[in-house]
């Protein structure tokens, strides 16, 4: 029961991160994209914030023989430089400049109605799909 | 608030969020990997991937009771082209093990390669994407 709580603050902290920082505004999510035009900078300001944080306390974190509601930490283990990683990370994007908004942004804007519903409910769909391709695999 | 200040302090508290889900969790703030989870076969960790995600969507319901100009006031693209924005986030996003929060902030500051190397090519595609829809084919619309 801790462990759910503890995500759920997790989750709402997040949420009211994104809904400050301005990244729930695919307007200016695309203005920080277009280079080419009337570039809005300051959402390069959310990634020096967010490394800034939990690279300061990241390493203090880990130090830990484990987290403290859980047994162990899940950290992700791969470490090559693969297809898969590649060609997803190029789709995201382009969904990302396409729509302006990425998954967390999407889930927290949903609320509002419209494109933002829209992307949620596409973007689940797309995850779907994704893992029903990789059962086919399996 | 300046923009540069506010995007500064949102992105403090995402990563204080993550550094938060990290410490008591175990888990790293991953969106994609968070919600993906929760529509993969695999019945286990859904409380907690549930409650995450369920704080996501309720600070957005605050913020539209409370503070609506955290939001657009209307659309910028098209229902369609979200939709296929929306198919090709999610899709993406899965195949390459996360997107701006699990490989943005977390992976890099874990100094991660592989994250260094998706942050890159996202980054890329997204932009020549708004390139193109915005200066080349016109407004996205």
């Amino acid at each position: 029961m801790k462990r759910v709580a503890s995500a759920f603050a997790a989750g709402l902290l997040f949420g009211m991160g994104l809904l400050v920082s301005g990244m729930t505004k695919p307007t200016k999510v695309i203005g920080f994209l277009d280079v080419a035009g009337a570039w809005d900078a300051s959402l390069m300001f959310v990634m020096v914030g967010g490394i800034a944080v939990h690279l300061a306390l990241y390493k203090f974190i880990v130090r830990r023989p484990a987290p403290l509601l859980e047994t162990e930490f899940h950290l992700p283990r791969q470490s090559d430089i693969d297809a898969k990683l590649v060609l997803g990370a190029a789709i995201f994007g382009v969904g990302w400049g396409l729509g302006g908004f990425c998954p967390g942004p999407g889930l927290t804007s949903a609320v509002r109605g419209g494109t933002a519903l829209v992307f949620a409910v596409t973007m689940a769909a797309g995850m779907a799909l994704h893992a029903a391709v990789t059962r086919r695999k399996a | 608030m300046h923009p540069f200040l506010s995007a500064l302090l949102g992105g403090a508290l995402v990563g204080l969020s993550a550094s938060m889900l990290l410490l008591l969790n175990g888990r790293v703030a991953g969106i994609s990997g968070i919600f993906g989870g929760l529509l993969a076969p695999s019945q286990d960790e859904r409380a907690w991937r549930g409650a995450f995600v369920a704080g996501l969507v309720l600070a957005g319901v605050a913020a539209a009771a409370l503070a609506p100009q955290a939001f657009d006031a209307g659309p910028v693209r098209s229902l369609g082209a979200t939709a296929v924005a929306g198919l090709l986030v999610g899709f993406g996003t899965r195949l390459g093990n996360g997107c701006t929060s699990g490989h943005g902030i977390c992976g890099l500051s874990r100094l991660s390669v592989r994250s260094l190397v998706a942050v890159m090519t996202f980054m890329g595609t997204a932009g020549v994407t708004v390139y193109l829809a915005n200066h080349v084919v016109g407004g996205g619309q």
